[in-house]
């Protein structure tokens, strides 16, 4: 048999939903999604499954997260996890890839880290996270008529001309999605109780139509999911070349991790502020579109 | 669940659970924002720092998703800062 780690979904509170809904449950790799019982005296839990070290280890954990169907499939798994328990109570997501030894090591984590989860849980209770996504839609970008040339002006004139109609244009259009923006994000604030930013999405990952200008996170109550979401749509209601998409409900992601606290030993968590230097320092990465940006509304 | 005010969006995330219709499937950039920047950050026995999980993305955004020159947010800094060199 191959050596095995465990890899960790979620800390929830015990319960018996909890236990219904690990049921059959399985995780990454289709392996068996088991409990973990420790902290506050045994009532915290984390939600775990046994993988193979040879995919998990140090080294092989990152040369597969080079591999995007590999990283799909574990990030699905993984999700499919998070969705099974939020149906019936309310959990800490962990990131993508969160391994460990054994149980024990696990169980250890739960009694050190127990009061920060058992705040963290409390507060989520009865939330849900919405994401919120604004484009710019490909119609609008188009250039207008081009401006007709007079007879004194060169070809280069009119080039130049045309760029600035084009720019001019790109800018309304931009003017437009800022202040839809502004509506979106006033909407949603009247719901929300907290609200995290993220990256825009760029490339082919990133399913248009049209430009992605923000991405947002909202946790919201339960019950005003629904009011959310339809006064969120109001907000850009005749804006035009502005499109809105609303995802969710999503399990808290991005509200797990506690909002100023974080792992100690850990330096530099995924918080608003600087993130360290990205290695290798890509080109057009920039530094602070590294991490989520987290904040109350 | 996805809901667009305009056009017709490929519905994209939501509440998909077992169906595995494509178009009842998150889109898994919307879960990699999460999944990759979020959630508890632990340290756990295999150590992935941060920095790996920086590379990572950055490595996926180098072969996966194009670096678009543009600026990722047509504002400036309201949002975050954009375009600057560093």
């Amino acid at each position: 048999m191959t050596e095995q780690v465990v890899y960790a979904y979620a800390v929830a509170r015990d319960s018996t939903e909890l236990a219904e809904a690990l049921s059959g449950l399985e995780g990454v790799a289709r392996s068996p999604v088991h409990l973990v019982r420790g902290g506050q005296g045994g009532e915290l839990v984390a939600a775990v499954s046994p993988v193979d070290a040879a995919d998990f280890g140090e080294v092989p954990l990152r040369r597969h997260l080079e591999d995007l169907t590999w990283l799909e499939a574990v990030a699905r798994a993984h999700h499919g996890v998070i969705e099974a328990l939020t149906e019936r109570i309310t959990v800490l997501p962990l990131r993508l890839a969160t391994v460990y030894l054994d149980d024990d090591r696990v169980r250890g984590m739960l009694d050190r880290r127990g009061d920060v989860f058992a705040d963290r849980l409390a507060r989520l209770t009865a939330h849900v996270e919405w994401g919120v996504k604004l484009y710019v839609e490909p119609s609008a970008e188009e250039p207008p008529p081009a401006v007709p040339a007079s007879d004194d002006a060169g070809p280069g004139r009119s080039y130049l001309r045309r760029r600035r109609a084009e720019r001019h244009a790109r800018d309304d259009v931009y003017r437009t999605a800022r202040s839809a923006a502004e509506s979106v994000a006033e909407a949603a604030r009247r719901y929300a109780v907290e609200h995290a930013r993220h990256r825009v999405q760029q490339g082919e990952l990133a399913r248009g139509p049209g430009e992605n200008v923000t991405n947002d996170a909202y946790l919201v109550p339960l019950e005003r999911g629904e009011e959310f979401r339809s006064e969120v749509r109001r907000a850009v209601e005749g804006l035009s070349g502005i499109r809105v998409e609303v995802t969710g409900p999503w399990a808290p992601y991005s509200f797990a991790a506690p909002v100023e606290t974080h792992d100690e030993g850990h330096e530099g968590a995924p918080a608003a502020g600087e993130p360290p230097d990205a290695p290798g320092g890509v080109p057009g990465e920039r530094p602070a579109h590294r991490g989520t940006q987290r904040a109350a509304p | 669940m996805t809901t667009s005010t305009t056009g017709g969006a490929p519905p994209a995330g939501g509440t998909a659970r077992e169906e595995p219709l494509p178009d009842r499937q998150i889109a898994l950039i919307d879960l990699l924002d999460r999944l990759l920047s979020d959630g508890v950050v632990l340290t756990g026995d295999v150590v992935l720092s941060l920095a790996d999980i920086d590379l990572v993305r950055v490595s996926l955004r180098a072969l996966v998703v194009a670096i678009s020159e543009r600026a990722p947010s047509p504002w400036a800094a309201s949002t975050a800062p954009e375009r600057d060199e560093p």
